[in-house]
């Protein structure tokens, strides 16, 4: 088993009057590993703590061993925000040829990473026109350009039909199988079921950390939602 | 700083700029119609006037179309979330800034050859000194235009605040650059000011230019305003920050 590719320690996160996360200790290994929680719940904060992109008031983030967002990282992690950030004015194509050459990746990695999202057809066209979907497809390409080996993906299959999410499933779980560590946020729990490991976030909170069927028995539960409403509930009951 | 990332962002920065043929319309010809105008209203009443407000307008026009160009663009890679991913990856504040300062300093080059070749070539401006020192100034105004908009970008939450800056940060300016007033007639004080506003010095390269041989205080103002845009870029350097709330 590699190293985690992941410690965080006594993580703190103030945003203007609120505590986004709270004294969060967490590592995160190989596989893909989900986050699920609410809309507000804090994992974006998280995510963009992993890039090194949050001012943090407390603790520490590491990522192969050195602070997160330090420059030897800058090419060895992928991020997809959640906002879809690329260029509307540019062609799938231009904005991974330009991503490409800000990472020092080369053509090949173009063609392979619009095809990971199944973009092909719509290489040349300008992204401002395409749906939603296809949008947020090609910002999820620029992540995959340069072999990252930790990818942290914020939301990234909103919005997207059944058939194509699988698709995109199937994907993080073969570049997981090439030994990327995948760090994947949603708010769909029927996509939980497909994580090797599962994280639970409410409130700033890690509330449930296992593998999708460790944390449905623990709840005594057969689907994930109702294994999160369980565990809530007993949150709320211990905290109180 | 990489080469390699900077020319990416130049180069980028410019298919940008060639898909959106309306901005680059008005970036090019715009410039170009308007010193027409200026020409037109003199004809008759004063000709000799278009000689003194032409090169000052020469010189106003890249400030700013590259100041309302770059605070809009910028504001928009930080609000869609492309900045946050650049500086995610391998690529220095740097590279950023003189990308953008390389591309919008060559469409400020092409602008100014057109507009003083029809200054020039069809409304009769005489320039005394050397023609291509009219570019050289016209490529350090625009940058200063786009280091003053890049800093203004950060002030800005809406692209529709961004462009309010254009009144506060730059018709001052021209009110007090000598265009409508020389500036050793203006009261002291406003002097004093219009001593320390870039415009001021823009301004005067263009006259210089346009009225003597000598390039020795065209290079001395080209100077003044060329520190008055690093200055820009450091602040707008030091408003480009990777880690956010």
């Amino acid at each position: 088993m590699m190293n985690n590719a992941v410690e965080i320690r006594d993580l703190h996160v103030v945003r203007g009057r609120h505590t986004v996360l709270e004294h969060l200790d967490l590592a995160i290994g190989g596989g893909v590993t989900g986050l699920l929680g609410p809309s507000g719940c804090g994992k974006s904060t998280l995510m963009r703590c992993l890039v090194g992109v949050q001012r943090i008031a407390d603790g520490s983030v590491e990522v192969f061993g050195k602070p997160a967002g330090s420059a030897p990282l800058r090419d060895r992690v992928g991020y997809v925000t959640q906002a879809v950030s690329v260029y509307d004015d540019l062609t799938v194509a231009e904005n991974l040829r330009f991503f490409a050459r800000v990472l020092g990746a080369g053509r090949d990695h173009v063609d392979r990473a619009v095809a990971s999202v199944d973009l092909e057809e719509y290489a040349d066209d300008v992204v401002g026109r395409l749906s939603g979907g296809q949008r947020s497809r090609a910002s999820l390409a620029v992540a995959l350009l340069g072999e990252p080996e930790l990818l942290v993906l914020d939301e990234p299959t909103v919005g997207l039909d059944p058939v194509l999410r699988e698709e995109l499933w199937t994907l993080f779980h073969q570049l997981a199988d090439s030994g990327v560590a995948v760090f994947v946020s949603s708010h769909v729990m029927d996509e939980a079921e497909r994580c090797d490991r599962l994280l639970l976030m409410r409130e700033g909170r890690i509330i449930a950390d296992g593998s999708p069927d460790d944390i449905k028995q623990r709840a005594g539960v057969d689907d994930v939602e109702a294994a999160f409403l369980a565990i809530v509930r007993q949150d709320r009951g211990d905290a109180s | 700083m990489n080469l390699r990332i900077t020319l990416a962002v130049a180069h980028r920065v410019l298919i940008q700029l060639r898909r959106d043929k309306r901005t680059m319309a008005m970036l090019l010809v715009l410039p170009c119609v308007l010193i027409s105008l200026l020409w037109w209203i003199y004809e008759d009443a004063n000709p000799m006037l278009f000689d003194s407000i032409g090169p000052a307008l020469l010189a106003i026009f890249p400030v700013i179309v590259m100041f309302l160009v770059t605070s809009v663009t910028t504001l928009r890679e930080r609000s869609s979330g492309t900045l946050e991913r650049l500086l995610a990856m391998p690529m220095g504040k740097l590279d950023f800034l003189v990308g953008y300062a390389i591309a919008f300093g060559l469409v400020a080059a092409v602008q100014s050859v057109l507009a003083v070749g029809v200054s020039v070539g069809l409304l009769g401006l005489d320039v005394v000194g050397p023609l291509w020192l009219l570019t050289v100034v016209a490529v350090v105004d625009a940058i200063l235009g786009s280091a003053l908009g890049l800093f203004v970008s950060a002030f800005a939450q809406t692209e529709f605040q961004a462009v309010q800056f254009m009144p506060a940060i730059i018709i001052p300016q021209l009110l007090l650059c000598g265009l409508l007033v020389p500036r050793d007639a203006m009261p002291p004080f406003l002097e004093a000011i219009s001593d320390v506003l870039p415009l001021s010095y823009a301004v005067d390269a263009m006259q210089h230019l346009t009225t003597s041989t000598s390039t020795g205080q065209v290079w001395q103002d080209v100077a003044v305003v060329a520190a008055f845009a690093v200055g820009g870029l450091a602040l707008g350097a030091a408003t480009l920050r990777r880690r956010t709330d």
